[in-house]
């Protein structure tokens, strides 16, 4: 259960793109074609499940206070916690440069495709936010760990994918000129997010103050919608 | 301006306007978005980022022609962690309360794609002095936008600049309050900040036309 709803909540409550923003840069590059951003959601969703249980035994045995009383009793008030980016950044660029050496070797037209941006994943933001925030939301067991580095790729996937085959389609729009490209994308973007926030209440089942202000929110329009009734009868 | 030629100066005034890392590079976006909601974590994000970028390209174009290009991603990302960590420790010490607020997103300065993408771009290839003018530029032209950003969500989603009440008191129905305007809480969650983003595109791209994509 816990299992569950960690992974439900990591994919779309606090979705990586959508609530974090984390990820944006290659998000927005890499989401013109559906085939590369399949790609880059795979290799993301990869290189998650292998950094973040990774950065957590770090986090557990080195890095937390108290964390190296393993090694005898006179290191047990040790706190390396400062340390914490460094060794992170240090695990990911390792393991991003072992992806893209697997990914060369067994699938040079992905490589290809992708470019500049396998290199880049080093630098996205969205792996090292997830290990910083499985260390600032204390998750606790390595498998709970595992769990949520594999959901926050998935969540990152899902909202690629999604971009991607929406501006796919967009190029076909008569999207007003200034705003073409990266203006529409960032404002659909936000839709979307705005979509994602609805999800919010799926694990607490939602509770009384949202509805009120639903409420009030459609009292507003009623009132809106009779200003603007009243108007035209004035006009009329 | 004597100290700077006119070359130099070009690198600062030009990431202000056309070829802004936010609108026009789009880098560095991840970090712009988030902590925009109020005007001050803005202002502290854009110094901090000030920092780290006219240091770590500075370091990075001192250390240019030592760095074996195999592994520079990994020297890069060790240069940009330890300038974060100095960041982060001095908010920490001199402005805790920020410095929750900003949680896990002064870590994310690290792999914020701006600092990396100019360090690619240009650290490599140029000499120390233009490259920190580069970065600082660079940092300058990331700072409009978050502070743009920030004035307008935090202005209409609470009434408030930098936390004094510019627009008089809700409770009390006081300034612009006592003719029925209401707070936007609206502009306060994460997707307005995308959304002001977008429109911020717009107004650059249809006052310069050169900058328009194609498709």
């Amino acid at each position: 259960m816990e299992h569950l709803e960690l992974f439900f909540k990591a994919i779309f409550i606090d979705n990586m793109v959508f609530a974090t923003f984390l990820g944006m840069c290659s998000y927005l590059a890499v989401s013109k074609k559906v085939s590369t951003a399949v790609g880059l959601g795979a290799a993301v969703i990869f290189v998650m499940a292998i950094t973040v249980p990774l950065n957590w035994l770090l986090d557990q045995y080195i890095l937390q206070e108290g964390a190296l009383s393993w090694l005898g009793e006179e290191y047990a008030t040790y706190d390396l916690s400062f340390l914490s980016f460094i060794m992170f950044i240090a695990t990911i660029a390792t393991m991003v440069q072992l992806v893209e050496i697997i990914v060369e070797k067994f699938a040079p037209d992905l490589y290809n495709s992708l470019g500049i941006f396998l290199p880049l994943i080093a630098v996205n933001c969205a792996i090292l936010g997830g290990s910083l925030f499985m260390q600032s939301r204390e998750i606790e067991t390595i498998g709970l760990a595992l769990n949520y580095g594999v959901s926050s790729g998935i969540g990152f996937f899902l909202a690629i994918l999604a971009i991607a085959a929406i501006r796919e389609k967009i190029r076909y729009s008569n999207v007003p000129a200034p705003l073409r490209g990266l203006g529409i994308t960032f404002i659909i973007t936000g839709l979307m997010a705005i979509g994602f926030m609805s999800f919010g209440g799926m694990l607490t089942g939602g509770d009384e103050k949202p509805a009120e202000e639903a409420t009030a929110q459609v009292e507003v329009v009623k009132e809106a919608t009779e200003i603007a009734n009243n108007e035209k009868e004035i006009k009329e | 301006m004597g100290l700077l030629s006119k070359k130099d100066l070009k690198l600062i005034t030009d990431p202000l306007a056309d070829n802004n890392p936010i609108t026009i590079q789009v880098l560095g976006i991840c970090s712009a978005l988030a902590i925009t909601a109020e005007l001050k974590a803005s202002i502290v994000m854009s110094i901090a980022v000030l920092f780290v970028m006219g240091l770590g390209n500075l370091t990075i174009s001192l250390m240019r022609n030592i760095i074996p290009p195999k592994i520079r991603i990994i020297v890069q990302l060790i240069v940009v962690a330890t300038l974060v960590i100095i960041v982060d420790l001095v908010l920490k010490a001199f402005a805790y309360e920020l410095s929750k607020t900003l949680s896990v997103f002064v870590g994310l300065i690290i792999t914020n794609c701006i600092i990396m993408g100019r360090f690619e771009a240009f650290a490599l290839a140029n000499g120390p002095i233009r490259s920190f003018i580069d970065g600082v530029g660079n940092a300058l032209g990331y700072a409009l936008i978050l502070v743009i950003v920030g004035f307008f969500r935090e202005l209409l989603g609470s009434g408030t600049l930098l936390g004094f009440k510019v627009l008089g008191d809700p409770i009390e129905k006081t300034g612009v309050y006592a003719f029925g305007y209401e707070n936007n809480g609206f502009m306060l969650l994460a997707p307005m900040a995308l959304i002001t983003v977008g429109i911020i595109i717009w107004v650059q791209r249809s006052r310069n036309e050169a900058l328009i994509e194609d498709n």
